[in-house]
């Protein structure tokens, strides 16, 4: 009987959908081909631009990247999106309901969108999620838009497998302590206030630029003087990059156009001075960590006694030995 | 380092609007460890099959409540046939007239669930028809990755 997998590499660069699903789902679930599949594809990816979307939960990152999605469609360009939802800590299962607010897309060729559970993953997003990019670049898609998990403060991956990050908030969501506190805030290179037609999308505005340094607190005595040269969102004189605030209405599609332009200026502004290579570098590296600490770990696994690991954690629940000595023991023993 | 998951899309076909059941047996799934793509209401056969591709679900699982199962499910088995996708589980749940189920499973469709069926049932059901599909696919990819490593120069 022919195998239905013999030709799924060449039938996902020749555009089959189907085969761009198999194999993705082959990575995700991570079989023992999947290091073979990654590394033929490698050579077809780096082309597109991958733009991460995160915020706090009820934000409206879905309806936003919808509305993103069908900006690019309008500009020519052919969109991948990747929707990541959380795990169940307890059952291992997941409900991935990104789709509803994406019925927009339904029936688009250009369009490939796949829902990706964390699968205990913390950071935000899925442990395959960056080689399910490379999938995604290699069938040929020109941006990928990556909706991360309704994220916190520390939820900042995306931020390394993402070109471009945009944070999306939403008025009346308790911004002004978040903003100073958020770790999510300093990984962005765009905001996008969303909701922007409720009350209070102004003030959400001006808590971010105070953030930003930009504008002096609404109950400061040193009001900014008139006509001081507040700077410029966008590339700065010392090469750096002021994120600019933009506000839209996802579900009406308002200050969506506005918002694509200003992504495409960062993918311009990264490539004009090398930070699009920088940012390369830096996601490979941390690819290359995260499969290197992948492969170290089971190598080691491999090479102790099968119960070996289970004894070690009896004995440190039972304070036998400390888990540094412990792990100190296991790594004589393998090596 | 494999964590096959068996993956689940429950649409809703056709114009009723009630997703009660959709949504109580979506959550089932979920917590009996599936990955349940929840598509919402008033999908077309056509959305349904290109979601269930782009997702490459196992089962489809269908909820109709209108009475129009006997035009929906054969057009979502045809697209799915036309797609490749013979071997994923369809399953329809809802109000489906006893006289109708027979003719749904010589169609294609795996299995019938109406009112009062335990969500244990429906899980047990696809946990033992899943299983084995999937080892046929982990053979394939094997020789996939094969055929591809020799390929490159």
């Amino acid at each position: 009987m022919p195998s239905p997998g013999a030709s799924l590499i060449p039938d996902l660069l020749a555009g089959s959908r189907r085969a761009l699903a198999q194999t993705i789902s082959a990575i995700e679930d991570g079989v023992v081909e999947a290091p073979a599949l990654l590394s033929a594809l490698y050579p077809h990816t780096g082309r597109a631009h991958v733009i991460g979307v995160t915020g706090a939960p009820g934000t409206g990152k879905s309806t936003l990247v919808n509305a993103l999605a069908k900006a690019y469609r309008a500009a020519g360009k052919t969109v991948g999106v990747i929707a990541v939802d959380p795990t169940s800590p307890f059952s291992g299962g997941a409900l991935l309901g990104d789709r509803v607010r994406m019925r927009d897309l339904a029936g688009d060729p250009g369009i490939f969108i796949r829902s990706m559970a964390t699968r205990g993953s913390l950071g935000g997003l899925a442990r395959a999620t960056a080689d399910v990019i490379s999938v995604l670049d290699a069938a040929g898609f020109e941006r990928i838009l990556v909706e991360t998990v309704g994220v916190g403060q520390a939820e900042v991956d995306i931020a390394s497998a993402a070109h471009t990050t945009l944070v999306v908030e939403a008025p009346g969501l308790g911004d002004e302590v978040q903003a100073i506190k958020a770790g999510v805030l300093e990984i962005a290179d765009l905001f996008a206030v969303n909701k922007a037609d409720r009350e209070g999308a102004d003030r959400t505005v001006l808590v971010l630029q105070m953030m930003q340094g930009l504008a002096p607190a609404p109950t400061g005595h040193h009001r900014a003087t008139a006509g001081s040269a507040l700077p410029q969102p966008g590339p700065q004189e010392d090469g750096s990059w002021l994120p600019p605030i933009l506000k839209t209405v996802a579900t009406r599609g308002d200050g969506v156009e506005a918002l694509r332009e200003w992504i495409e200026r960062h993918a311009a502004y990264l490539r004009a001075l090398d930070g699009w290579s920088r940012r390369e570098a830096a996601r490979a590296a941390t690819e290359l960590e995260r499969i290197l600490r992948d492969r170290l770990l089971a190598h080691l696994l491999a090479a102790l006694p099968a119960d070996r690991l289970a004894q070690m954690v009896t004995a440190i629940v039972r304070r036998e030995i400390d888990p540094y000595t412990a792990a100190e023991q296991l790594l004589t023993q393998a090596v | 380092m494999t964590q096959r998951k068996i993956r689940v899309l429950i649409a809703k076909p056709g114009l009723d609007g009630h997703d009660r059941g959709a949504k109580v047996i979506a959550r089932a799934l979920r917590d009996a460890g599936m990955e349940v793509i929840y598509t919402g209401i008033r999908q077309t056969p056509e959305m349904i099959v290109e979601a269930a591709l782009q997702e490459d679900v196992d089962v489809v699982g269908l909820s109709i409540l209108s009475g129009a199962h006997m035009a929906l499910c054969p057009r979502i088995l045809e697209l799915l046939r036309r797609e490749g996708m013979d071997d994923v589980l369809v399953l329809v749940g809802g109000i489906i007239p006893d006289e109708d189920v027979a003719p749904l499973k010589a169609l294609g469709v795996a299995g019938v669930f109406g009112p009062g069926t335990s969500t244990r049932e429906i899980v047990e059901f696809i946990r033992s028809r899943v299983s084995d599909a999937s080892a046929v696919d982990a053979s394939g990819l094997a020789a996939s990755a094969v055929a591809v490593g020799s390929e490159r120069p």
